[in-house]
């Protein structure tokens, strides 16, 4: 595998050969001993929406963390855009990987929410005007223009959400990576985030236990349980298969029925 | 610029003093703070020249004196320990109605008495008129060590994130049943303190990690503001200038 850093774009055009995600028999073990991941595969091409299930431990956030570089495969490896996930050339896997983390609130570090989404192109040396445009950019994508100056402490929920959104896509990343992206949302915030995230036309791998969520966004879903790989295919063909989520403590809402 | 943050020291305002840039007003606060310091305790009126010069500054940025007496009270604490000296301090004594009062230390108590007041109201004109996010720009701009900044920007945000789990987690605990008006209930608000400090710790490590994914390499990006003006160097400096002056004319005269 080449070492050098191949200017893949976010593109999301047919006959790219390079997957936006390459992982591939990913073995992981944290320092104490505890395994986590055991022989992960996952493929991901460009402009592919892929939901990550599986219940709680499952691996999915130690999973998210090998993606870009903050934890190391014992075994196996991971590519991004074709760029391999090593030492070297951590700062442009980090840009090419945006992570959403779950909570906003450790997300939005900054003290206004214009200065939180340059926190990133920042770091990876963009500045003036070209920086300027990045945040409008972002900003304008998720619809939080109007509250560039505001902290995000006055934000809501759902706003604080997008805003954290804003801060990876100001990277111009090769994939979003959203961790439990519809967690304390109300049904309004959530639905908007939807919209947002459907608009955007980028590589997605969204970490969830909302199933319907799942179901709205990501054509593609990959289960995950003890650390493997336990069922790839399309949604709703997945979220059909009661025997298989039942066995991986996974089921659908209340009321919910696959139309 | 951009303030999220309000301070209770900040009053909002668009005055000349306002809309200088932040380092300019730190190096002119930070001077002035100095030449007071070096004026010699005998020269009275020098200190008296220092209070119009400020008193001059809150006119232009529009400050009412009212509301900038009330925040110099935070001076208090410091103040009990300098009326203690008269009565401490060493011999020769002289006796002012019917007390025995120490001569270095009425003066020494003055010295404190001054100089603090006054280094007290500079301060306060900085911070009332700059927020709090353009003092750390102003900061970054003067080089001011990067891990102090980084801690100072973090704690901007968070302060009011931790103030607000101590808060959930009172009403958690009145909720149930507890009244922390007495002493053998107070271990539960220890426990409290305890849980608040591993749940700051857990998050800054969160913080960390999301710092580190979006390309973090230790010290905060500048996102660049354009650099003072020399006219407004020029402008803001002429407040140490005078203070120079005094401090100068102070020392040859005693």
């Amino acid at each position: 595998m080449s070492a050098d850093t191949e200017p893949t774009s976010s593109l999301t055009g047919a006959g790219d050969e390079t997957p936006s995600l390459d992982v591939r028999g990913l073995d992981f073990a944290y320092p104490d001993g505890t395994p986590a991941l055991h022989g992960v595969d996952l493929r991901i091409e460009p402009g592919e929406r892929v939901a990550l299930l599986g219940p709680n431990g499952a691996g999915k956030t130690t999973l998210v963390l090998q993606l870009n570089g903050i934890l190391a495969p014992t075994e196996g490896s991971v590519a991004v855009g074709g760029l391999p996930v090593a030492k070297p050339h951590l700062q442009e896997v980090r840009r090419r990987v945006g992570i959403v983390f779950q909570d906003p609130d450790d997300q939005l570090f900054m003290p206004t929410v214009r200065e939180d989404v340059a926190f990133g192109p920042a770091n990876f040396g963009v500045r003036g005007d070209e920086l300027t445009a990045r945040v409008t950019g972002a900003l304008d994508a998720v619809g939080m223009a109007e509250h560039a100056d505001r902290s995000p402490l006055h934000l809501s929920g759902g706003q604080r959400r997008r805003v954290a959104l804003a801060t990876v896509l100001s990277c111009d990343p090769e994939i979003l990576v959203l961790d439990e992206p519809s967690s304390n949302l109300d049904p309004v915030a959530r639905r908007e985030l939807a919209e947002v995230l459907l608009g955007l036309d980028r590589t997605l791998l969204m970490v969830t236990h909302d199933l319907p969520y799942a179901l709205q966004l990501c054509p593609r879903s990959v289960v995950v349980d003890g650390g493997r790989v336990v069922a790839d295919g399309p949604t709703r063909e997945l979220l059909a298969d009661t025997e298989m989520l039942r066995a991986h403590r996974l089921e659908l809402p209340f009321g919910f029925t696959l139309a | 610029m951009g303030a999220g943050h309000s301070h209770p020291l900040y009053l909002p305002g668009v005055s000349v003093v306002h809309r200088l840039p932040a380092e300019v007003k730190i190096v002119a606060a930070f001077l002035t703070v100095l030449c007071v310091v070096a004026t010699p305790r005998e020269a009275f009126w020098a200190f008296g020249g220092y209070l119009l010069l400020l008193a001059a500054v809150w006119v232009a940025a529009r400050i009412p004196p009212g509301w900038m007496a009330r925040r110099a009270l935070i001076e208090a604490p410091f103040v009990v320990l300098a009326i203690l000296l008269p009565f401490t301090g060493p011999d020769p004594r002289f006796d002012w109605a019917g007390m025995s009062l120490s001569h270095t230390g009425v003066l020494g108590a003055w010295n404190i008495l001054a100089k603090g007041t006054l280094g007290v109201l500079t301060s306060l004109t900085l911070a009332a008129t700059t927020p709090m996010r353009d003092l750390l720009l102003g900061l970054q701009r003067l080089r001011a060590p990067a891990l102090v900044l980084t801690i100072a920007t973090l704690m901007l945000r968070y302060a009011d994130v931790i103030a607000g789990e101590a808060r959930r987690m009172r009403l958690a605990r009145i909720a149930r049943g507890h009244d922390p008006r007495f002493l053998w209930q107070a271990g539960a608000t220890a426990r409290g303190i305890g849980s608040l400090f591993v749940r700051s710790y857990e998050r800054g490590e969160r913080v960390h990690l999301a710092m580190l994914s979006r390309g973090w390499t230790g010290t905060m990006p500048t996102t660049g503001a354009p650099a003072a003006a020399r006219a407004q160097w020029i402008a803001a400096l002429a407040v140490p200038a005078v203070a120079a002056a005094l401090a100068v004319a102070g020392m040859m005269t005693t």
